[in-house]
């Protein structure tokens, strides 16, 4: 990797002033993901603001809110009792990612700010948009078995690869941010944006912009909740796809559903359409199967992900069964 | 099961590994490892493109980078002597040019080495590294194993030798299924597999004189690598010295000398410097080979009460464009079952990718995913259980060439994993059995390896502390191979293990083959055995009269002193007989070598492999949840290494079946699956509980030990078995690996 000044500052505006300072500065916190782009040479950022020592690791819950500093641990968070009571989705999402070495690495902020694990963006000798504007989309006629079936450009057709942020969006969580121009909230569902004509920007933060916090409202979904990932071998690979299911429960009839995919589109994919198909049903396969169909409407494969189009309907059935506990 | 009259014995023993501790604690050295004064580092640089020539190379700006020492290419390397030789007769399986690396300026493969920087870090060498820009005139590449198939061709090596296995080879009628009342045809294809032990390959190059060179080196051949250097360099090969004293997994990419290894000894004769050189991760897809692409047609014709009319195998496997690799994919079908008709095809096909080299297993592994894949087929068209038709197939002598087996206990095998396994829950109709919202399926797969041995020498050395130290330049890429020569040699000598030493991994001991073909203990542990019997005859002469008639089994070294077993009271101290032996320590080394048996048996390992597998109803997500590995292997001389070696094929059968597969993009030539996370081997969840047994009976026909090799029947089967299971579970049959959901979501 590049050579590349070190900081660590402890003040949250001195960190966010010392990227300001330096295009192409990256902040970090975990590195695992940082360190692999510097390694391959995707990245190489002249100077690295290392954020461990900002006080932001702290999980709370505050006025019917559940806060979880940028900087608590992956694992950490997954174990946290108040997550556990108020939030399992989160943490049976965050217990899908990665493995138990990382997750005790990763923070929560880097974690939604992860890019996108797509080859051609990794390989530095293949066109990408994402990494060289301009060079060309190597995936849209390449080799696209994990790529998008939702939300792409003919730019850009790679997937976000997050867990935990699927469930987020499905949680109605908010984005707390710190920047040169002051603090701001940004629903979670709109932090990352489809690629179009700019696949190199994965969010809408600004620039010197600092994830501090994210907020989950305290909601219904305590119990009947799951979180599904697919993937070919038992741990530690990436989501073919993904499902994050939350349902509240009256007897058999729904009275409120959250339902989200990964491993889908360009950021973690809320299904508002088939969430409110569920509300007022029985939870039976029927009602499952009918908000599935409305799931993937718009979808479109490529030549190698037409799986997903059966892979996914019947993954949103699976984890809306597992959630409702229907056998 | 240990023989009760073999208790006193060491051999058999479930011993712990004589240096288990050296690497839990991480005191075991390993290639890299060495520390050497004056020592720099150096990184590859690889092609961009698949075929064509490098016409400028911009290295500027890298030899300004800090710390960068050379930037070494074609266009400045020293010459290789033995570059100009034609080819390399180090390399019996590749006919062809290995690649010469800095020769000229013409690029074989995508991500060719064509140049190597070397610095003061590794860091400031990687870094460096990136800044090397090149352009080229490239060629139309072809890349495409499916679009390029009906070009393969009968090896060399075929051509030149009809005795060659690889020829056409018909045995009764050509094409013979095709007159049986039932028959398939099917197609099978093995997607590359890349080796990607723990230990990435690396090498410390040191010319410790203009003349003399020693490198660290990950192989599994340091007598080989002994001789290729020594030829590359004009050098007697005295003068090359090779260190493997430990290697960290190698599953056969160790049995080749690769562009890396040269080019760190090139960086180390520009910068007379010693040079490390390991390679990334990202270079073993590229650099090291791999289990090639192969695709397999089967016909097989059976009766309808199950027996074999005939079958059909055809194969061709991917090579590059510069070397011919084979391997022996179909052998098994010559041999495996009582089949009156059997025609055997085999082909290779040259690509513009980099030559693939045996991975565990090596092409019988492939063979058996088509031909045992082929056997459930037929199985379920005659609606027989697949052991069953197995059973109604199986054959006492070799069909292919009359000659008695030298042992064969594979319906032992099949009784013990049938058991296990709980084979009688298996439903004949696929798709029968549920657990919850897994399906749940049985299958199985067999396995069979040739019991070969070769020719090896070891010496035996006691020291004045009455320690034996035995040496033999083998290597020990994991199966355990000090631990059991230890174990042989305290039964040979009558001695405790703890007294016995076993050095390997050096070129200067005494000439053994590679590790490889599973044969090391065929081969090695033989010549140790040989060595403790000439070592004790050496010391019932030193000891004179009173042992003269002594039988050798009744000498007993312990406790500074020379015994007889059956009386106590003859005793020489190890001193005297020091004195005897003109005061030096006692020093034999024996040649050991196979005799004419081989004329008159047919010698094999066999193991059967039996999976348990669940297939998610909705997600085509697969899980083995179980499997049985059996093997007759002969004398199981350490009952725990040999069951982790089992258990470590089985895992690699695992990852075969069902996650590796590498991809590349046809446009660019370029692999799009090149690391740990694109390219998937099974992680601890994928590996279920995994129960081995063995029938331990020996085979004193292949050699005086009663071995016959596991490292190969560990794997051989595994993959058919799971695949198998897959069917009976689902109905789907799958022929193309790995078997990812996505294929059984189609």
């Amino acid at each position: 990797m590049n050579q590349f000044q070190y900081l660590r500052p402890t003040k949250q505006q001195a960190a966010i002033e010392a990227l300001a300072r330096t295009p192409n500065a990256q902040f970090i916190a975990g590195g695992t993901n940082l360190l692999d782009l510097m390694k391959r040479g995707v990245l190489e950022p002249p100077r690295l603001i290392d954020i461990n020592r900002l006080p932001l690791g702290k999980i709370e819950r505050d006025n019917g809110r559940l806060r979880i500093g940028a900087l608590a641990l992956n694992g950490a968070v997954a174990e946290d009792k108040q997550v556990l009571e108020r939030q399992p989705l989160l943490a049976q999402a965050l217990n899908a990612g990665a493995s138990a070495q990382l997750r005790n690495m990763a923070t929560v902020g880097g974690n939604m700010l992860q890019r996108t694990r797509c080859s051609y963006f990794y390989d530095t000798a293949m066109p990408c948009n994402k990494r060289e504007p301009g060079s060309g989309c190597g995936a849209l006629e390449g080799y696209n078995r994990m790529h998008a079936i939702f939300g792409f450009s003919d730019k850009c057709i790679a997937v976000h690869p997050s867990d935990m942020s699927v469930a987020l969006v499905a949680l109605d969580a908010t984005v707390l941010i710190s920047g040169p121009k002051g603090d701001r909230r940004l629903p979670f569902a709109d932090l990352h944006r489809l690629p179009g004509d700019t696949p190199q920007k994965d969010t809408n933060l600004e620039p010197g912009e600092l994830i501090t916090a994210v907020e989950i409202p305290d909601g219904p979904f305590t119990k009947n909740v799951h979180y599904l990932k697919v993937r070919e071998r038992a741990s530690y690979a990436f989501a073919l796809v993904s499902v994050a299911a939350a349902l509240s429960l009256d007897g058999n009839t729904i009275k409120d559903a959250r339902l989200a995919m990964g491993g889908v589109a360009h950021k973690p994919w809320r299904l508002a359409e088939a969430e409110k198909s569920l509300i007022g049903k029985p939870a039976t396969e029927a009602t499952f199967r009918q908000a599935a169909d409305i799931a993937m409407q718009g979808a479109k494969a490529f030549k190698h992900n037409s799986y997903k189009l059966r892979m996914a309907p019947n993954s949103i059935i699976q984890a809306l069964k597992n959630a409702a506990s229907v056998a | 099961m240990k023989d009760q009259q073999l208790q006193d014995k060491v051999v058999g023993d479930r011993m712990n590994r004589v240096d288990g501790r050296l690497k839990v604690t991480g005191a075991a050295k390993y290639s890299a490892e060495y520390e050497l004064p004056g020592l720099v580092h150096g990184a590859l640089v690889g092609s961009t493109i698949a075929k064509g020539r490098i016409t400028s190379l911009d290295t500027k700006a890298a030899e300004r980078a800090p710390g960068v020492l050379a930037v070494i290419t074609h266009l400045n390397s020293p010459k290789v002597p033995g570059f100009a030789a034609k080819s390399n007769p180090d390399e019996p399986p590749a006919i062809g040019q290995p690649l010469r690396v800095f020769h000229d300026e013409k690029v074989y493969f995508n991500d060719q080495p064509i140049a190597l920087v070397v610095a003061n870090t590794l860091e400031q060498a990687r870094y460096a590294a990136r800044l090397v820009k090149a352009q080229y005139a490239a060629d139309e590449h072809r890349t495409d194993f499916e679009a390029n198939k009906q070009r393969g061709f009968l090896p060399t090596q075929a051509k030149r030798n009809p005795k060659s296995a690889q020829n056409d080879y018909d045995r009764g009628q050509k094409n013979g299924y095709q007159t049986a009342p039932v028959k398939l045809e099917a197609e099978y294809v093995h997607t590359s597999e890349m080796h990607n032990p723990m230990e990435l390959q690396s090498i410390i190059a040191h010319w410790e004189a203009p003349d003399r060179l020693t490198v660290y080196d990950k192989v599994q051949a340091v007598k080989g690598t002994q001789r290729a250097f020594a030829k590359d360099w004009g050098l007697p090969e005295e003068n090359v010295k090779v260190i493997a004293t430990f290697v960290g997994g190698a599953f056969g990419n160790g049995l080749h000398n690769w562009p890396h290894e040269t080019a760190a000894i090139i960086a180390a004769k520009k910068l007379n410097r010693p040079v490390k050189l390991v390679l990334t991760r990202e270079q073993m897809f590229t650099m090291v080979g791999y289990r090639p692409y192969t695709w397999q047609r089967i016909g097989m014709g059976a009766t309808k009460d199950g027996k074999l009319v005939g079958i059909t195998h055809e194969s061709v496997g991917q090579t590059s464009s510069y070397e011919e690799f084979t391997e022996s994919t179909l052998q098994q079908t010559r041999m495996m079952y009582t089949s009156p008709n059997v025609s055997t095809r085999y082909r290779i096909l040259g690509l513009d990718i980099s030559t693939p080299i045996w991975m565990r297993g090596p092409g019988e592994a492939t063979g058996a995913f088509a031909l045992e894949s082929a056997m459930d087929e037929m199985a379920h068209l005659l609606n027989l259980d697949p052991m069953e038709f197995r059973l109604r197939n199986y054959t006492d002598v070799d069909p292919d060439n009359n000659k008695p087996w030298s042992t064969k206990f594979l319906k032992e095998c099949y009784q013990l994993g049938a058991e296990r396994i709980g084979w009688n829950k298996r439903q004949m109709k696929p798709g029968s059995l549920r657990d919850g919202d897994w399906f749940v399926g049985y299958g199985m797969g067999v396995g069979t390896f040739g019991a070969n041995r070769g020719t090896a020498k070891a010496r035996a050395v006691l020291q004045a502390d009455g320690t034996v130290v035995l040496q033999s330049a083998t290597t020990d890429i994991g199966p355990g191979t000090g631990t059991v020569m230890v174990q042989i040699a305290a039964d040979a000598l009558g001695m405790p293990p703890e007294k016995i030493r076993f050095e390997l991994g050096n070129s200067t001991f005494p000439t053994a083959p590679s590790q490889g073909g599973s044969a090391t203990v065929n081969t090695v542990g033989s010549a140790v055995l040989e060595a403790c019997t000439a070592l004790k005859g050496k010391l019932q002469q030193l000891g004179g009269a009173a042992f003269a008639s002594a039988k050798p089994e009744d000498l007993t070294l312990a406790g500074g002193q020379l015994s007889l077993a059956s009386n106590a009271g003859t005793k020489v101290s190890l001193a005297d007989l020091r004195k005897q032996n003109n005061g030096q320590d006692i020093d034999v080394t024996v040649e050991a070598k196979p005799g004419n048996e081989r004329q008159k048996y047919s010698m094999y390992s066999f193991s059967v492999h039996f999976a348990e597998v669940r297939v998610h109803a909705m997600t085509g997500e697969v899980r083995v949840s179980k499997m049985v590995s059996c093997a007759d292997a002969g004398t199981i001389v350490n009952h725990k290494t040999a069951g982790s070696q089992m258990i470590g094929g089985a895992v690699g059968g695992i990852g075969m079946a069902l996650t590796e597969g590498a991809v590349m993009d046809h446009r660019f030539g370029r692999y799009v699956t090149k690391d740990l996370a694109d390219y998937h081997v099974p992680v601890h969840a994928d590996a279920p509980a995994i129960e081995v047994a063995f029938v331990d009976k020996p085979d004193f026909i292949v050699d005086p030990l009663g071995t016959k090799g596991i490292g190969e029947i560990a794997i051989i089967g595994v993959a058919p078995a799971i695949a198998n299971a897959i069917f009976n579970a689902t109905g789907k049959r799958i022929r193309e690996l790995p078997i990812t959901p996505d294929k059984l979501m189609a």
